[in-house]
């Protein structure tokens, strides 16, 4: 470990793409990954993709402003193994088996539930997904971009679905819902963000839990997030170093601190932004855990369901065929 | 654009034109180089990527998703939404190109009315979506519950037409100054009536110049991205839109060569319509002889 921290040390910066200051409290860690080893670390293109950050791995490979490490969507990661270098953290056995690569080419880092976001003033109480269709949210209902698109937004959907009797092979139910919702006229089809939420132009937010919960900072205490308990739907994303890396030591140096279970780490800082950490069951029975962060997380009772890589592509194949047509 | 204002002399040439000295083309260089970069070169890649595969082979099945009923749905999207700012842009715009005109050409507001339309015509994008968004839009407490604003065409034509309307003024002016006092006298004095006028001269001299403005407004609004995409991104309504999802996908339907084909179904249609318009120019340019 001290011969790696020297290695970065040496190699004085680190590329990073496509994390949002506000995205899983990415914004504290990558200042407090400064402060602790001072490694410049140079954040390209925050609002980026997990297509944009691959994209980037290619065309920019063997320049020194390549990106050092990705944080990419699952659907992304399987694909993109061939420009993964396998690495295994100091913590990688408390990583669980079904969460990471065997060779360590990707190992998930962070994840969470889809969630509905909302303004309590406005609605009162929401619990479940099909009181969305009631009259008073007119123009309310919005995902987190275009489903064919973004990840998340294909989870909205298929959160919908699963609430209304949909199984995770087919998403069909989902995008009826949406096509119901944009009849009633409660659909509202702008881009989701911190300012539209703040202004009220987007009153109910369907998007990942850690997502809802960071824009609730600073909302006060009006702004509620939950997991309808018929329709818990997880999802994580997955750390990776580009094998061709033009900051191999500060990569991997990275990548130990993201998985460090200390009170500064990156497992409890992710826990911090609201997203539930790879190693959080592990911590949680060592002990190590943030135990305020983890009470301020949404409750989830039940089964959560993952997405399998076929389920995942069955449902943007739908999507593509159907989705424009249903909500248009 | 040139070609709209232009009044195309093909008058003889003058003598020495023969004599011209054997250098003379190197003047044209630069402008045939940024041609060849910017708009054959792009061009060539997108026709030459359309029929390849992501492995690099060639694949001419590509093209066959421009059939494919999804996709004719972008392009009647984008066709509907050119169409309709295009047409409402000209005709507005025509009319207070006519009122301006119809002014003291050194009056304050002929200079205010083109001031303000150099700025407006170029307004657009992220701040132009958010302006009427904070106007109009559901929150706005003007218009609560109005979702008419997010109907496609209806409210996204409303903020095309603001950038719309002064870009057809500041174009077709000139045409309208063009037109001589005199002719109008002439006009009247041989008994024709303002329908007669409007009829046979003022209405034939404008048309050529009124449809290749209405169609640059096609142009414009068909390439048109960040306005569309800052009113709503959830939806795919025009091919731009969609390019952008074949582009950047996150969900595994990413393609570049899927945006190539959809980037070449534009080509083909500014294609035709240009050679609409240079079919049109060529039997109204009879008139201006």
């Amino acid at each position: 470990m001290a011969k790696l921290i020297a290695a970065a040390k040496a190699e004085g910066k680190l590329n990073v793409i496509a994390l949002p200051p506000t995205w899983a409290n990415y914004g504290n860690i990558i200042k407090d990954f400064t402060k602790k080893y001072g490694i410049t670390v140079n954040s390209a293109n925050p609002d980026g993709s997990s297509q944009d950050e691959v994209d980037a791995v290619k065309s920019e490979n063997g320049t020194s402003k390549a990106p050092d490490v990705l944080d990419v969507g699952m659907a992304v990661a399987l694909v993109s193994t061939s420009l993964f270098a396998p690495y295994k953290v100091s913590t990688w056995a408390d990583i669980p088996a079904a969460q990471k690569d065997p060779a360590g080419l990707w190992y998930q880092d962070y994840g969470g539930y889809m969630s509905i976001g909302y303004n309590s003033a406005k609605f009162g109480t929401i619990t479940s997904v099909s009181q969305l269709l009631g009259s008073k949210f007119k123009n309310a209902v919005a995902l987190n971009g275009n489903p064919t698109e973004a990840n998340a937004a294909l989870n909205g959907v298929m959160m919908s679905n699963l609430a209304e009797g949909g199984t995770a092979s087919s998403i069909a139910k989902g995008v009826a819902f949406f096509h119901k919702l944009k009849q009633v006229g409660n659909f509202n089809p702008v881009q989701a963000t911190e300012a539209t939420i703040k202004t009220g132009a987007t009153p109910v937010v369907i998007n990942w839990d850690y997502l809802n919960t960071a824009t609730a900072v600073g909302q006060g205490s009006t702004w509620k997030v939950v997991v309808p308990s018929n329709a818990i739907l997880g999802g994580y994303y997955a750390q990776a170093i580009n094998k061709n890396a033009p900051d191999p030591a500060a990569a991997r140096l990275w990548e130990e601190f993201l998985y460090s279970q200390a009170a500064t780490g990156g497992q409890n800082l992710w826990l911090q932004g609201g997203a539930r950490p790879v190693e959080m069951t592990a911590m949680t029975s060592a002990g190590t855990i943030d135990k305020m962060a983890a009470e301020a997380l949404p409750p989830v009772s039940g089964t959560p369901v993952f997405l399998t890589p076929a389920q995942a592509t069955g449902a943007a194949t739908y999507l593509s065929a159907n989705w424009a047509k249903a909500v248009s | 654009m040139a070609a709209v204002a232009a009044t195309n002399t093909t008058g003889a040439r003058p003598e020495r034109a023969g004599r011209r000295p054997p250098l003379a083309w190197l003047g044209t260089v630069p402008f045939l180089g940024y041609v060849g970069v910017f708009l054959l070169l792009p061009t060539a890649i997108v026709i030459w990527n359309s029929v390849r595969n992501t492995t690099g082979g060639f694949a001419f099945a590509n093209l066959k998703v421009l059939g494919n009923s999804a996709v004719r749905t972008y392009f009647v999207g984008s066709v509907e939404l050119s169409a309709l700012s295009a047409v409402i842009g000209a005709v507005l715009g025509a009319i207070l190109a006519y009122a301006i005109a119809a002014g003291n050409p050194d009056g304050i507001v002929r200079r205010i009315s083109l001031a303000g339309s150099g700025v407006l015509a170029q307004f657009g994008g992220v701040t132009l979506a958010f302006a009427f968004f904070a106007a109009l839009g559901p929150t706005s407490g003007f218009l609560l519950h109005a979702s008419w604003y997010y109907d496609f065409p209806g409210g996204i034509t409303l903020i095309y037409a603001y950038f719309q309307i002064p870009l057809m003024v500041l174009v077709f002016l000139p045409a309208v100054d063009g037109l001589k006092v005199q002719w109008r006298e002439a006009s009247e004095s041989l008994g024709g009536s303002a329908w007669h006028y409007w009829r046979y001269v003022g209405g034939p001299l404008l048309a050529p110049a009124f449809i290749g403005a209405t169609l640059l407004l096609f142009a414009n609004a068909l390439s048109a991205y960040a306005t569309i995409q800052a009113w709503e991104n959830q939806i795919a309504y025009t091919v731009p839109q969609q390019i952008y999802i074949a582009i950047n996908s996150e969900v595994g339907l990413s393609n570049v060569n899927y945006a190539d084909v959809l980037a070449l179904g534009m080509v083909v249609l500014v294609a035709i319509i240009m050679t609409g318009y240079a079919l049109l120019q060529r039997r109204a340019a009879r008139w201006l002889r």
